[in-house]
């Protein structure tokens, strides 16, 4: 299945988060904007939702650190206890610097882990890349054609009217 | 770029006068019940009596509560240059706009100074068991009979711990800190009168050469006040514990001072961007903190030697148990309350929460020196009573006129700071 989408090429910071700003306020759904640099304050103009990967980061934490004081007091209090420099079988102080490491462990690998499963990204994924320039010096907005819709003369003066340098079609194979 | 002029009106300043006024009322209170309970005490602690010289007198816990005031409010003091140090070191440009609150915060620094000099002058032997002579005689008068009072261990570290040597310390900190403070505010209002980018790189090599001092008289300074209290005992790592709660201290007062003065009407281009930048400041140095404690207290619980660990049985079992519960509140209040509160970035952008996380970060290291001075000095005679709460009201009000009077010494904004139009447009 293919879906159609057209691309408007911008290479002025300022005038694509206007554009975008514009573009949104007229009612088209933007699809994506691909620039070369991460853009202060696109988030923003754009409408992105902020991530949700500080709690997924927060309780991949706390898990780790429940594991480490799990495991700890498990191994050296009850399966194996033994006593270590006179202190008791279960010395919080002594388990601290291990929780410690394994709840940043675990919240760094959780994160990592979940932001590959939720933006699908591995080693077969294919990227759709709409125009090269986006990883040189130009900033594309993708914008998707609805079904149906054969005439793009209103998109194309839409992004045209917003300092756009170009306006190309592009068919991508889902 | 518009300047902005803080005006202190008479209904503040009379505020803050009415503060050091309650400060003097309770110290007052506090002094005559310590003074009238005297002899009842010695009574009840007889044993004590008859084995120290040192009997608790209240002049012995003003003195304690002079010090522990001083150390704590000249830290804060010192790390407004610090901090003013540190950004133009890192060239950093988000903090242009509140850099003039750390800046003032050094105009403490004088009165710091001659406090702690007449505290140490004043109550020395009260403070410090090392500044008494009878410790540093191996024999008595007479030349062959042995001095029962005799303490090898202190003796060993006279050439480092002695009144003279001690004093020129103390001198020499405070008149390379004034300094190095009044050269930076000098460039830094310089630059507000006449511009240009010469202030700025002049600035950048005398906030250098600060670090290099600051980071050997903060490590210095903290044996020195702090930790040859407890002359016996020594923790490599306390030239660092103190920095780091004398840092998050200071951090939370700047913080403070910049939702106060936002709330207030003034700062106007600061925005939740720079109190997110703060935040996490405060934060991640709240961490910093717990991280050095922890240091210092797992390697001396771990290895359990006595002359290690006794600092730690002064403040959990020992003094009978006097210490304990501020033990853990200073961990609760200072760790675990910051670390939970502030964890969102919600939370560091939202006034009130910041408001409230800094005041108890305040409280919580106030706590900390507390817990560090008191049970080597008063033991089970310190409290928190009128005597503590009056100092710290008469402390934070003299703070506060001098820092509000620095801050309204020139505008909020330093409008010829090079990167002024960077923190403008700050944004996380």
């Amino acid at each position: 299945m293919t879906k159609k989408f057209v691309l408007g090429i911008y290479d002025d910071e300022d005038v694509l988060l206007q554009a975008i700003e514009n573009v949104r306020a007229a009612g088209t759904k933007i699809y994506e904007v691909f620039s070369p640099y991460p853009i202060h304050g696109i988030d923003d103009v754009l409408g992105v939702k902020r991530s949700r990967l500080p709690i997924v980061a927060f309780f991949c934490g706390l898990f780790g650190m429940s594991f480490a004081l799990w495991m700890q007091i498990w191994m050296l209090g009850f399966d194996w206890p033994m006593i270590i420099g006179g202190k008791p079988h279960i010395a919080l102080p002594a388990f601290i610097p291990v929780t410690f490491e394994l709840t940043v462990l675990c919240s760094a690998f959780g994160m990592v882990i979940t932001f590959f499963i939720v933006t699908k990204l591995k080693p077969s994924f294919k990227v759709n890349v709409f125009d090269k320039r986006s990883t040189d010096d130009k900033y594309v907005m993708a914008i998707e054609v609805k079904e149906g819709v054969t005439d793009i003369s209103a998109l194309n003066n839409l992004l045209r009217s917003n300092g756009a340098i170009e306006v190309n079609e592009k068919e991508v194979i889902k | 770029m518009t300047e902005e002029r803080l005006i202190i009106s008479r209904k503040t300043n009379n505020k803050f006068f009415l503060m050091i006024a309650i400060g003097v009322v309770l110290l007052i209170a506090g002094i005559i019940i310590a003074a009238m309970s005297g002899g009842h005490q010695a009574e009840g602690h007889g044993e004590a009596a008859a084995a120290g010289h040192e009997a608790a007198h209240w002049t012995k816990r003003l003195y304690m509560n002079l010090w522990l005031n001083n150390v704590y409010f000249t830290g804060i003091a010192l790390v407004g240059v610090f901090f003013v140090a540190v950004q133009y070191v890192a060239y950093a440009g988000w903090s242009v706009l509140i850099k003039r609150i750390p800046e003032a915060m050094g105009y403490y620094l004088p009165i710091g100074g001659a406090v702690m000099l007449i505290t140490f002058l004043l109550g020395g032997h009260d403070i410090f068991h090392w500044t008494h002579d009878y410790l540093y005689n191996q024999f008595l008068e007479d030349g062959v009979t042995p001095n029962p009072q005799y303490d090898p261990i202190i003796a060993g570290k006279a050439p480092y711990l002695n009144f003279w040597f001690f004093l020129i310390r103390m001198v020499a900190y405070f008149v390379l800190w004034i300094l190095f403070f009044n050269w930076l505010r000098r460039n830094s209002i310089n630059e507000d009168l006449h511009g240009g980018t010469d202030y700025y790189h002049k600035s950048i090599r005398i906030s250098a050469m600060f670090l290099v001092v600051f980071g050997v008289t903060s490590s210095t300074s903290a044996w020195d006040w702090v930790l040859s209290i407890d002359t016996h005992w020594f923790s490599t790592m306390f030239g660092w514990y103190v920095f780091a709660s004398w840092w998050v201290s200071g951090l939370a007062v700047i913080t403070l001072a910049v939702i106060i003065l936002k709330q207030n009407g003034y700062l106007k281009m600061v925005n939740a961007n720079h109190l997110h930048d703060l935040g996490k400041f405060v934060f991640a140095f709240s961490i910093f903190w717990t991280y050095i404690w922890f240091s210092q207290f797992m390697l001396i619980w771990y290895a359990n030697i006595p002359e290690e660990s006794i600092y730690f049985i002064e403040r959990l079992g020992g003094n009978g148990g006097h210490f304990k519960w501020i033990f853990f509140v200073n961990l609760l209040i200072n760790f675990a309350f910051p670390f939970l509160v502030l964890m969102t970035r919600d939370a560091k952008r939202q006034m009130i929460m910041l408001k409230i996380v800094t005041i108890a970060i305040l409280i919580g290291h106030w706590l900390d020196f507390y817990l560090m001075m008191m049970p080597g000095t008063l033991r089970t005679d310190a409290g928190i009573g009128f005597i503590e709460i009056g100092t710290t009201l008469i402390f934070l009000g003299v703070f506060l006129i001098t820092f509000t009077k620095g801050l309204a010494k020139a505008s909020l904004v330093p409008v010829n700071h090079p990167f002024v139009e960077e923190s403008v447009h700050h944004h996380v």
